[in-house]
Order: structure tokens, then C-alpha cells, then sequence
């Protein structure tokens, strides 16, 4: 995997990955939510986990909380995280979907009850980011759009120095504007390279440029890990000249579909000056490569069919 | 002054970063002390202000009565002094015996609700992925969970009783002044000695009821809906069934026991006298103390938030 120099001067003097996992493993009755998931997460790495509902997605999020017990290797900051949940508590941080602050609280109350419980909460922080919005110190959750809550519980999620931050749809119903404000602010007041965040979500576009690190999953397989130096530098989308098209399809698209009458061919590992000459190129998006990822991957046999139908009530 | 978060070992490099001394001098960080158990029970009665509330609803409603009762109070007054000095005690002393029973129900009554909402309602409105992303462990949430009806709610109503008596004194001090019978209240009751003996029932009932709140706190943490339904059902099938099969009814007399007999060993009531306990003699502590029934459902109370405790482990929302 690529890396910045910054992360190569640190991985010399600590090795230790924020996660890593050897044979994940998870099943809920027969079915298997997780089917043996292998994963490194560096230090300093914005990891985007995309895939279909009931994917194993919130699973192995749990795992690495240690909110639900597993099979297999699990160590997140050197520690497992089923057995040493505690401790682990106060280097990791996460907003498990949006709106799971307690409507009855008060925004004082909730600043209060973090800055007694603990030892890494930063509570001048935490009101110098809310008093960038309009919540009131004295208005209990319940009062405040969602937007609002997504934002409060932002604000004090940043004010918590973690190593970790795990983010399970953090922005699921919000508008454009409180989507986008909420990356801005994420990536500008909160991440640096000490940092790791883990982020989950259905609205790839948006997250696009905030990764550094790309996993698709399915059916609780891995179905595509690269960095996203590497996926710029391996996948090339070509918008082929009517004229070109067969010639295009002898270099094997991974994927193909007609845009406007023409067709969009997305390449893996193919050299962009002979595409050049088929059409028009460019760098193709998350969610196109993930639509061409999981069709390419329906089609192959799998095991589990179940789990997508089953993660959904049983993980959550 | 050692203000630094930093609980962990530092990483690899030995003396602190830059970074972290920075921190260290910041005072927006909460100090290394973090009081968890403290603030999950404050945030407790933040959430269930009804700990507080109902009580004081109910002394307003008690002592609202008190003063529609004291209407023609004096020429009664006249007439119990014509009893014997036992009956005048308890004639005197009975209002005061009610308003701190129907104190003491209404505890209890907040404290199982409260109970069987505890470790439920944060699971229905998800917020328990919220406080597990906080590092408060499972023990610690669900010992602030019990301590609302082992410590607190005995606490406040024992401060509440004591306050509704007193006014009740006054009160009636005020009523029978005119008459010049006010001492004869105070001469019979003695609120000093009463607060005492009501500080020992109130440890006598909470260590007897102990069970009935772990097996509240049990069901709520385990049941999807209906957690009152799942706390009682099962019990009353068990009774009936022993009632069918055997034709004994051992498990209903010992849920009674439960319900009812904290004082059965705790006091020495006197025969002819009810329940009115006025004199510090008929406490007997070390008789309940050597009851089984006593430990036998502490026992039971610490197995019951045991399993509590693992069982929101494993618990998400639902």
C-alpha cells in the first residue's frame, strides 16, 4: 500500500496498525455475516467501508467496538476489543448511525456527563465548535432538528482526543449542506495523521475526496481494498467513440454502461495513453466503480446467500 | 500539578511529545480524575426526574390532607387526651404514620418502574450506542442504575418524610395553640426519635425489596417490549401452577413474604398496638440481621444485577 512519507517515518517507529484482523469471523445462526474478513488499517488513514445493506458492514464495525463477540484474530490499538472493551473506550470514539443522543438530555447536561466520565474530552473545544452553530447550550436534544443533533454530536465527538473514530452513517438523513459542512468540519478541525477514521456510508460521492483508503464489502467478503492513489491510478473510465467500441471491449472492461447513447467502459490496469485514442477519459467515481465491483461479484458463486437477507434484523 | 489525560503509556520515544504537553496545559481537558459512577447516577436523575417528582406530588397531596383533617381539631384533641397514655400515642402519632407509609409505597412504586425502564428505554431509543461509545463499563452503568432505588430514592424520601412531618408538626402546633394543647403533639411524637426509626425502616425495607429491583432491572435489560408483563407474568404462572399441580401455594406465601415481611423480624410490634412503632426498644436489628431470608435475597439481588450487567454486554438496540 502507497503511503505518504509522513506515514512511513511513523510506521518505522510504531508498527502496530490501529486495526487489524486475521479470519474475521461472525455468524448469526447459520448465517455467516462475516466469512473470514482480513483487514489492515494504518495510522493516519481515512478508511471508506462502502457496501450494499446487510453487507456485514455495521458487523464488523461492531467487532472492532467491541459491541458484539467474534471468531477469529481482532487487535484495534494493540488491544482485543471484545475483552478489553473498557480501556479501549477512551482511545476510540464513534457515532453509531445518526441521532442516537438521547432526545430527553440537555446539550449542558450532555457536555457535563462527558467531561465526568472522560479523560480525553476537551470541553473548551466542544463549545468552541458548537458555538459555530445555532444550538443552544440550553436546549434539550429533542428540540433540535437532525441536522442540529448531527452536529452536536459531531462537536463533541472532536472535542474527544481518540485514535480511532468509527463512523456507521453518520450523516443518513441529512441535507447536502449538513453532509457536506459535516466532512468540512471533520477533515479540517478534527483529523490529523495520528488519527484514524473509519467511515461508513451510502453517499460515496460526497466521501470521494476525503478517503485515503477504499474496502468494499459483500456478503461479508472483502470484494475490493486499495488505497486511493491506487484506485486513481488503476481505474480509468472511457467514454468510447461510437466507432471504437469493439475495440475498446477486446481490452476487457470491467464494467460497461450506455450513457446518453454511448457507452462508458470502466478499465482496471489498462494503459491510459491506448484508451486515450478509444474516447474520452476520466476518472471514474466510487459508486461507479462499486456498481461495476458487485455486479462483476453477483455473478460469481458465493456461499451465504442468506446473510443479506438476515444481517439486517439480527446485527442492529 | 499532573493535569495530563494521558492514562496510556506514552508511545515508543520515551519523553513526552510536544503534543501531549500541550494538552497537558490545556485546561479545557477534564482532569485525570474522571468520576464515572457519579455522573451516570446524576445523568440518571437528570433523565428520570419522577425519582424526585412523584414524592413531592405526593407529600403536596399528603399534607393537603393533613390540613383539611385538622379542621376541628382541637375539641378531638380534647377527646384523645381522655384516653389512656398508649392510645393517645397512637391516636396522635397515626397521621404521621400515614403520610410516611404512603411516602415509602410511593418509593417503591417509582423505584420498580424506574427499575424495569432502566436498561429498556436506552435500548428502545438507541441511545445505548451513545453511552457504549463512552468509556463508562457496563458494571459501573448498571451499579448507577441500582443505586437509584437502593440509595437515592431511600435518601430523598427519608428527607421528604422527615420535612412533611415537620410541617405537619407546625402545623398543627399552629391550629392547637389557640387552645393551648400545642405541647401535647409534641410530647407524644418525637420527630428526632421517629427520623431515627424511620431511617432504620427505610434500610430494612430497601435491603428486604433489594431482589424485587435486581429482578426489575434483570427483565428490563433483557425483555424486547412489555417489561412490566415479563417481570409479573411469569411469577403468577409459577404460583398457579404450583396451586394446580400440588395444591400448596409455598411460592405466592413467599412472594408475599417478599412484598410484605420486612418487618415481620425487623421490629417487635406490640401486641394490640397495629404497626405503630414508638419506641426505639422495638427495633431489633440484630434479629433481622440473622433472618436467611434477608441474605438469601441480597443472594439473589447481586446474582440478579450480575446477569444484568453481562446482559448489556451482549445487548444492542432494539
Amino acid at each position: 500500500m502507497p503511503q505518504p512519507a509522513v506515514q512511513i517515518e511513523r510506521s518505522i517507529a510504531k508498527v502496530m496498525a490501529t486495526i487489524e484482523a486475521r479470519g474475521l469471523w461472525k455468524t448469526f445462526g447459520t448465517t455467516v455475516a462475516l466469512d473470514s474478513i482480513d483487514l489492515r488499517v494504518e495510522e493516519g488513514r481515512i478508511l471508506g467501508l462502502i457496501g450494499p445493506n446487510g453487507a456485514g458492514k455495521t458487523t464488523a464495525l461492531n467487532a472492532i467496538l467491541g459491541l458484539t463477540p467474534y471468531q477469529g484474530e481482532l487487535k484495534v490499538l494493540g488491544r482485543d476489543p471484545w475483552n478489553e472493551r473498557n480501556q479501549l473506550m477512551r482511545d476510540v470514539s464513534f457515532i453509531a448511525d445518526v441521532a442516537v443522543l438521547p432526545r430527553w438530555i440537555r446539550v449542558t447536561h450532555l457536555l457535563d456527563y462527558i467531561a465526568g466520565v472522560h479523560p480525553r474530552f476537551n470541553r473548551t473545544k466542544a463549545e468552541s465548535f458548537l458555538s459555530k452553530t445555532t444550538i443552544k447550550r440550553t436546549s434539550k436534544v429533542r428540540e433540535l432538528s437532525k441536522g442540529m443533533v448531527a452536529q452536536l454530536h459531531l462537536a463533541l465527538v472532536m472535542a474527544i482526543d481518540a485514535k480511532l473514530l468509527v463512523l456507521d452513517e453518520p450523516t443518513l438523513g441529512l441535507d447536502i449542506l449538513y453532509r457536506k459542512q459535516f466532512y468540512d468540519s471533520l477533515l479540517n478541525d478534527y483529523f490529523d495523521h495520528s488519527r484514524t477514521i473509519v467511515v461508513t456510508t451510502h453517499q460515496v460521492e460526497e466521501v470521494q475526496d476525503v478517503l485515503t483508503d477504499l474496502m468494499f464489502i459483500d456478503r461479508g467478503r472483502i470484494a475490493l481494498q486499495c488505497s486511493m492513489e491506487e484506485f486513481d491510478s488503476r481505474y480509468v473510465e472511457v467514454m468510447v467513440n461510437p466507432e471504437h467500441v469493439a475495440a475498446a471491449r477486446a481490452l476487457k472492461p470491467i464494467h460497461e454502461r450506455p450513457v446518453f447513447g454511448r457507452s462508458v467502459l470502466l478499465f482496471d490496469h489498462v494503459d491510459r495513453d491506448q484508451l486515450a485514442v478509444l474516447g474520452e477519459v476520466r476518472r471514474p467515481s466510487i459508486a461507479d466503480l462499486f456498481v461495476a465491483v458487485m455486479s462483476n461479484n453477483a455473478n460469481q458463486p458465493q456461499l451465504s446467500h442468506e446473510v443479506a437477507a438476515h444481517e439486517g434484523t439480527t446485527a442492529r | 500539578m499532573n493535569t495530563s489525560p494521558n492514562n496510556t503509556p506514552e508511545p515508543a520515544g520515551g519523553s513526552l511529545s510536544p503534543e501531549a504537553l500541550a494538552k497537558a496545559d490545556d485546561p479545557g481537558y477534564s482532569s485525570a480524575t474522571t468520576r464515572p459512577l457519579y455522573w451516570s447516577a446524576r445523568r440518571e436523575l437528570w433523565e428520570n426526574r419522577s425519582i424526585y417528582i412523584a414524592p413531592l406530588i405526593v407529600a403536596a397531596v399528603v399534607l393537603f390532607g393533613f390540613l383539611v383533617s385538622t379542621i376541628g381539631m382541637p375539641e378531638r384533641r380534647q377527646g384523645v387526651l381522655l384516653l389512656d397514655p398508649a392510645h393517645q400515642r397512637a391516636a396522635i402519632g397515626m397521621p404521621y404514620d400515614v403520610a410516611a407509609m404512603m411516602l415509602i409505597f410511593t418509593a417503591f412504586i417509582v423505584g420498580v418502574f424506574y427499575c424495569l425502564d432502566a436498561l429498556h428505554g436506552e435500548r428502545r431509543d438507541r441511545s445505548i450506542l451513545f453511552w457504549k461509545s463512552l468509556p463508562v463499563s457496563d458494571l459501573t452503568t448498571v451499579l448507577s442504575k441500582a443505586s437509584v432505588p437502593l440509595v437515592i430514592l431511600p435518601l430523598t424520601i427519608f428527607g421528604v418524610i422527615v420535612l412533611v412531618q415537620f410541617f405537619m408538626l407546625l402545623w398543627s402546633s399552629a391550629i392547637l395553640l389557640p387552645s393551648g394543647l400545642a405541647a401535647t403533639t409534641w410530647t407524644r411524637f418525637n420527630l428526632l426519635k421517629q427520623s431515627v426509626i424511620l431511617l432504620y425502616s427505610l434500610i430494612v425495607i430497601v435491603l428486604w425489596h433489594a431482589p424485587i429491583y435486581g429482578w426489575a432491572l434483570l427483565i428490563s435489560g433483557w425483555a424486547r417490549r412489555a417489561t412490566f408483563l415479563w417481570a409479573v407474568l411469569p411469577l403468577l404462572a409459577i404460583g398457579v401452577l404450583e396451586k394446580f399441580a400440588f395444591d400448596t401455594s409455598h411460592f405466592a406465601s413467599m412472594l408475599k413474604d417478599r412484598l410484605f415481611g420486612a418487618g415481620d423480624t425487623a421490629f417487635a410490634f406490640q401486641p394490640h398496638h397495629g404497626i405503630a412503632i414508638n419506641s426505639l426498644i422495638q427495633l431489633t436489628p440484630g434479629r433481622y440481621l440473622t433472618t436467611p431470608g434477608l441474605w438469601i435475597g441480597l443472594a439473589f439481588a447481586a446474582a440478579f444485577v450480575a446477569v444484568a450487567v453481562r446482559q448489556r454486554r451482549y445487548r444492542g438496540p432494539i
